[in-house]
């Protein structure tokens, strides 16, 4: 009988023991040439990234300008990013008009802030509990009175002066705190028995994010005031977070309400067979399951929210592209072909490194939480 | 437990029943229900009592008579006719449609960026690869009003002016005023074109189901998409050519002061379609890019066992499988770039929310129209979008056994 072909055993040749360690050469024919065109690819590729890199170079450091008194410095053709200006206007982007003498106050709430943030963020960090009351119910209380200067001899500065990354950090922070109890309420509403209940959650929350929020905010900026009785005015920064508090509660539940509905039947069944009342089993058992599990969703909603504060701008607050906007466009004495891209590129590095930070964040959760799920 | 509480009720009279009732789950339901009513009906009494008395105050009739009273602006784009002399009715047509050319031309843009993006992050290609990384978490990590800044303030805004355009390819130019390009113009014979196109659709059609028909029963595969694509080119080049080239290019011409003639793309609308685009293309790329990898390994690998080759794994396994993961959160997308466009009030297009609630409520200060008016429009869009969504869901359903 003849033998199978397949096992001739002078046909197979020696070949080298496979390379053990970092082979380099292996590594770029493998990964960047392994076929003509991803040859051709990666050949466009260096010569793109040379284009970009080389022209990014010569615009913010060989041809940029870093030391200067007024626009004067980057007036002349073929400047590149105009540092000087930056540097010039730095407080001003961060603290808004708020007056310099004041601005310790504002130093001082985002230590309190960043105190609060990093206790919740930081998993090693015990006592969570505390963490969470101290930032959703004390930290707001301090940090209205130590912006607005009202009471303690404090000197009182108006809204209409706060500007900047101040702002920005405001209305985000305070869209996700008091969006929060929207959101679970709603969140809860959506899932409730009682029709009406669920009715009117799916209907504030389908209507709500139907819509941009440029038309939220003109709703609580010039409808707002017509719905309140004759006398009753509202300060325009609190009339934007309401509209912020809204929109971003309606998102926010339907984050919440993924949560929900991964938790399994027979939580709610043995919170009833032990005998809890409904606020007690949402309370106690659902809800915190239900957070733990969307913690990446929240984190990543508050991005979306981060990234939205700058539309305020339109009904006329100045967070930080506000103002990096008015400096831009309305400073006589900054004025320059270079000025504008210059300002735009810093606020777009201020914005990305919170949002990116914050992304990678709900990352590195999301890993540790199915990592505990694994187990 | 329901049925316990009715008899506890019955045999215990009046207040034993009272406190039954309020331990009964079903009762303590229709409570909070009537409660909540009455409290959202007195909300919104005391809303539109104060809504009532503050319009008075101020003199404004309320209602949406003034949409047929004359606007007395002008619209920097119209794509119907329209004047300062026109209604405000009018002017509400002309920023939607204005809103749809930007959503439309959007949604285009950002789906070929988006798919080439998303599909280069998973190109074996490491170089390629991290590119399209790098574009990715830049560009998604950055408010699209900073880039729509960005665009229209510090590039198009810096463009020449209109006597040192920038000369583009295909006699196109760009300049602070706007990209010129070359306008169609079509003559007669132009609609023969037109039909043979319609014709070369229909035809591809037909052979896509006989072609299918063919593979059920005999199992041989027909070339249907070079078939169809190779109709679609050629048969209206045909009839282009047979007609006698019936249509013509108004070329623009370079003038002392302006570009003369071609079809001029306001930078706004440049700015915003730029901007919204690759904002919105970032996301797309991570839809495209999970939907692919969450075609599970298996199908590779049996598509493999099958004898398909690479290219047929793609395009008969992966890619139907992918698309079923990939169309509800890129629908969500397009939803977005839309509502996104209204960004364009800041810097000043003129779409629905521009004019409307911009310009026309601060020359009518009729506050509650406009804004329910707009408010409505998006939402009408929304609503209308996520019912074809689940229409289009319950049809591509996994259908298990």
């Amino acid at each position: 009988m003849k033998e199978p072909a397949n096992i001739e055993p002078a046909r197979s040749t020696a070949r080298r023991p496979p390379v053990r360690g970092f082979d380099p050469l292996g590594w770029v024919r493998r990964n960047l040439f392994s076929s003509p065109l991803n040859g051709l690819l990666t050949l466009a590729g260096i010569y793109a990234v040379w284009l970009a890199g080389s022209a990014v170079i010569d615009w913010a450091i060989v041809r940029a300008v870093f030391a200067g008194k007024d626009g004067s410095a980057c007036a002349a053709p073929g400047t590149g990013a105009c540092w000087a200006f930056v540097a010039a206007k730095f407080d001003q982007f961060i603290y808004g008009r708020y007056p310099e003498p004041e601005r310790l106050r504002v130093d001082l709430t985002m230590l309190l802030g960043v105190i609060g943030l990093a206790g919740l963020m930081i998993p090693a960090v015990p006592r969570k509990g505390w963490f969470a009351a101290y930032f959703l119910f004390v930290f707001p209380v301090i940090a209205f009175y130590l912006l607005t200067g009202a009471g303690f001899g404090m000197v009182p500065v108006e809204t209409e002066r706060w500007g900047g990354l101040m702002v920005t950090l405001i209305v985000a922070i305070v869209g996700i705190v008091a969006s929060f109890p929207v959101a679970v309420l709603l969140a809860i509403g959506r899932r409730s028995r009682l029709p009406f209940v669920r009715w009117a959650s799916i209907g504030f929350i389908e209507m709500v994010r139907g819509v941009p929020l440029i038309t939220m905010l003109f709703m609580a900026s010039v409808m707002l005031p017509l719905f309140l009785p004759d006398g009753v005015t509202f300060d325009k920064l609190l009339r934007a977070l309401i509209g912020v508090a809204l929109f971003q509660g309606a998102y926010l539940a339907e984050v919440i309400r993924g949560g929900l509905q991964a938790i399994p039947r027979g939580q709610y069944e043995a919170a009833d067979a032990l005998g809890l009342s409904y606020p007690q089993k949402i309370g106690l058992i659902v809800m915190p399951q239900a957070l733990k599990l969307v913690i990446p969703g929240i984190v990543n909603s508050f991005i979306a929210l981060f990234k939205d504060t700058s539309l305020v701008l339109i009904i006329g607050l100045f967070d930080l592209l506000g103002i990096v906007q008015q400096a831009v466009s309305s400073d006589a004495a900054w004025f320059s072909p270079s000025t504008p891209l210059t300002g735009y590129v810093f606020a777009g590095f201020v914005f990305w490194v919170f949002c990116f930070g914050m992304s990678r964040y709900a990352q590195w959760m999301e890993r540790r939480l199915s990592g505990g799920e694994r187990r | 437990m329901v049925g316990d509480g009715e008899r506890r009720i019955s045999r215990g009279g009046f207040s034993g029943g009272i406190r039954n009732l309020a331990y009964d789950p079903a009762a303590r339901g229709i409570a909070l229900q009537i409660l909540l009513v009455l409290a959202i009906a007195a909300i919104g009494l005391e809303i539109v009592s104060n809504a009532v008395s503050n319009l008075a105050r101020q003199g404004i009739t309320s209602g949406f008579g003034f949409l047929n009273h004359t606007s007395g602006f002008d619209i920097s784009q119209k794509l119907i006719a329209y004047a300062n002399t026109s209604t405000y009715a009018r002017a509400f047509w002309v920023g939607l449609l204005n809103t749809l050319l930007v959503a439309a031309l959007g949604i285009m843009l950002s789906t070929v960026i988006g798919f080439a993006v998303g599909i280069a992050r998973l190109s074996s290609n490491w170089l390629i690869a991290r590119l399209a990384g790098l574009y990715v978490e830049v560009l998604r990590n950055i408010p699209p009003l900073l880039m729509l800044f960005a665009f229209y303030f510090a590039v198009l805004k810096a463009l020449p002016a209109p006597r040192e355009s920038i000369v583009l390819p295909l006699s196109s130019y760009l300049n602070v005023r706007g990209l010129t390009v070359p306008k169609p113009m079509l003559e007669a014979g132009a609609g023969y074109v037109g039909i043979a196109f319609v014709l070369a659709l229909v035809l591809a059609a037909i052979i896509a189901g006989w072609a299918r028909r063919l593979q059920l029963a005999t199992g041989k595969t027909f070339p249907t998409l070079w078939t169809g694509m190779a109709l679609i080119v050629f048969l209206p080049a045909i009839a282009f050519f047979a007609a006698g080239q019936p249509v013509q290019f108004d070329t623009p011409q370079l003038g002392r002061f302006n570009v003369m003639g071609g079809l001029t793309l306001l930078p706004e609308l440049v700015a915003l379609t730029l901007g919204l685009s690759l904002y919105t293309a970032a996301f797309i790329a991570e839809i495209v890019r999970s939907g692919i990898v969450g075609v599970p390994k298996g199908q590779k690998e049996a598509s493999a066992a099958l004898g398909l080759n690479e290219r047929q794994t793609m395009r008969l396994v992966v890619i139907p499988q992918a698309m079923r993961i990939i169309i509800p959160p890129l629908t969500n997308q397009y939803l977005n770039l839309t509502k996104n466009s209204s960004l364009a009030v800041a810097i000043g297009y003129p779409d629905l929310v521009s004019v409307f609630a911009g310009t026309v409520l601060n020359q009518t200060n009729q506050a509650i129209e406009v804004i329910v008016i707009v408010m409505a429009v998006y939402l009408f869009i929304s609503v209308v979008t996520s019912l074809l969504m689940n229409w289009f869901n319950a049809r591509m359903a996994l259908v298990e056994r």
